[in-house]
């Protein structure tokens, strides 16, 4: 029995049909396992690897490899701030003291109250616009100290 | 001149496969479609056209031996694992532009006789992906992809993969193996992707920017399109600039506009009006240019003989309030941190030159380190299977090479004199 939700596996069917071998749906297939589950788990490994008939070993070592694959349970909203050149020196560095001291969030950690989780990025290609983070899948940029309480306020 | 690459773009539907027609969108494919394919690859060749992604190498060869190859199917796969720290080029045109994209892909499969697309999206544009499956359904119910595109009996298919936050991934061989399901390891070569690429098959991997540029060379032509830019490697270039600059952002301009006068005439210059201390041009793997080295032509074949590269043309303005230790100590992080561990002189590599700097950084550098740092990064140079390592090495040989008396100043003060 499969933890898989229907609507999930049927994703992943559709996924599969893109690719001449059932391997190359893994980090697909992998994206919904996470998005069920909000990270990937033992459980959610072995639905994937018996669903593609992936070595177990193999699923899990392609998810540990990528840095958007959470193998820890997360908070119910991942900020993910980038500290990459271009935002370190518009002051990226202060915004994760900011974090620290006003929401007790340290860099890969969440908070106590489990609203928010912390994942410093390598350059999420807004260095235009820098400092700049993701929060979920909605892009921040031109970041201040001001305008990250103004936008954690919208996630609760 | 006026964008081609970003045409359109301050269009706020300009995403939409009507509006991209308004502007004259998949006209290209049709001129094309019912052609000799070989044409097309020799307008390529006329054009001149070189791979944005970084290395610059010349589009033509890659799609003769790929084309070349007996064995089917072919592979057209689409870099867009924009991950060069500094680069954010290719966004806008995933975002804004996805259609030109798409039309350059059905070109440039049509030329290869390659029947089937990727687009190698990097993870950390979710938007992206969503407007590049929105662009591809709409292509499909247009009948400009499909088995039987524009009822000319081409078919071309084309699916979006999300990556999933490996810089490695941008070295073609290991966005292959990324593609089949696996980490994203670079592969030894030969054999080349051309011959032997992804599922085993020929294999051409292109820049989203590379690939884009299509639609423009079948609509003027290969001849007019050389003459645009720099000679030896001619066409439009998105820089993208950021850091210290009075207005940062992606600019569209002919090749080999010089980095001067990106930074001064299009940019405004530093922000603040305060002093330039040092320019990373092509992103963070490119090596460093001091104040007096950056009257230099930003093309691919200049770059080199100004003692850098044109790398993802994205430029890193820095002004004199930046600690350079510093800057290269989390270039180096980031290096240790995205090594895919594979060969050991990148994987043990990275992690000494990050550990070195950041006790330089510190105020607790040995008088020796110095010298170490050149060691490593001499030992690193050509010993991998893909550039990171050479990249990660060559960052630190020349922040040292240009500004060295700023490393040996955290060494015998024993702090960062920036502060």
């Amino acid at each position: 029995m499969t933890i898989l939700s229907q609507t999930a596996l049927q994703e992943i069917d559709e996924i599969r049909q893109n690719y001449p071998t059932a391997r190359a749906a893994l980090l697909p297939a992998l994206y919904v396992a996470q998005r069920e589950f909000g990270w990937l788990s033992p459980e959610a490994y072995a639905a994937v690897s018996d669903l593609l008939g992936v070595p177990p070993a193999i699923a899990r070592g392609v998810g540990t490899f990528y840095a958007m694959y959470k193998n820890k349970p997360m908070g119910r909203h991942v900020v993910q701030l980038c500290t990459n050149v271009s935002c370190m020196i518009l002051g990226a560095e202060k915004l994760v003291d900011f974090l620290k001291n006003k929401y007790g969030l340290e860099p890969g950690g969440t908070t106590v109250d489990n609203r928010f989780s912390l994942v410093i990025m390598e350059c999420i290609g807004a260095c235009g616009t820098a400092p700049a983070m993701l929060v979920n899948d909605d892009f921040y940029e031109n970041l201040t100290e001001k305008y990250i309480e103004e936008i954690l306020g919208k996630y609760q | 001149m006026a964008n081609v690459l970003l045409k359109n773009i301050e269009n706020p539907n300009s995403a939409d496969i009507s509006e991209y027609k308004k502007v004259g969108g998949y006209t290209s494919l049709q001129k094309v479609l019912g052609k000799d394919p070989k044409s097309i690859i020799d307008e390529v060749k006329k054009a001149g056209l070189r791979g944005r992604g970084g290395a610059g190498f010349p589009v033509a060869m890659k799609w003769t031996f790929a084309s070349a190859d007996p064995k089917f199917p072919k592979y057209l796969l689409c870099n867009a694992d924009e991950g060069e720290p500094g680069t954010f080029k290719d966004r806008p045109i995933l975002e804004k532009n996805p259609h030109v994209l798409i039309e350059g892909m059905v070109i440039s499969g049509y030329a290869l006789g390659s029947e089937y697309g990727f687009i190698y999206l990097r993870g950390e544009y979710p938007a992206a992906k969503d407007i590049l499956n929105k662009a591809i359904k709409q292509a499909y119910a247009d009948n400009l992809l499909g088995d039987n595109i524009l009822n000319k009996g081409v078919k071309f298919h084309l699916a979006v993969h999300q990556g999933a936050g490996a810089y490695i991934c941008g070295e073609e061989t290991a966005l292959i193996e990324s593609l089949e399901g696996d980490k994203g390891q670079p592969r030894i070569k030969p054999p080349f992707p051309v011959n032997v690429g992804v599922f085993a098959k020929p294999t051409v991997v292109n820049n989203v920017e590379t690939l884009s540029n299509l639609p423009y060379i079948i609509e003027i032509g290969g001849e007019a399109y050389a003459k645009i830019g720099s000679a030896d490697c001619p066409g439009p270039k998105i820089y993208c600039v950021s850091g210290h600059i009075e207005h940062p952002g992606v600019y569209e301009l002919p090749m080999g506009t010089t980095l001067k006068d990106i930074i001064y005439t299009h940019c405004g210059g530093i922000k603040g009006g305060k002093k330039l201390k040092a320019v990373i041009p092509g992103g963070i793997s490119t090596p460093v240019l001091p104040p007096d080295k950056i009257d230099c032509p930003m093309d691919f074949v200049n770059m080199p003989k100004h003692g850098s590269m044109l790398g993802s043309g994205a430029v890193i303005v820095m002004d004199e309030s930046v600690c350079l230790v510093k800057v290269c100590h989390r270039a180096l992080k980031f290096f240790e941190h995205e090594s895919c561990g594979k060969c050991t002189p990148c994987r043990e590599g990275t992690g000494w030159l990050r550990s070195i700097l950041g006790r330089i950084e510190k105020g607790e550098g040995a008088s020796g380190d110095i010298d170490l740092l050149l060691s490593i990064a001499a030992n690193m140079v050509g010993k991998t299977f893909c550039p990171l390592g050479d990249g990660a090495a060559s960052v630190v040989q020349n922040f040292i090479k240009h500004f060295r008396p700023e490393f040996e100043e955290h060494i015998s003060a024993k702090a960062c004199p920036n502060r």
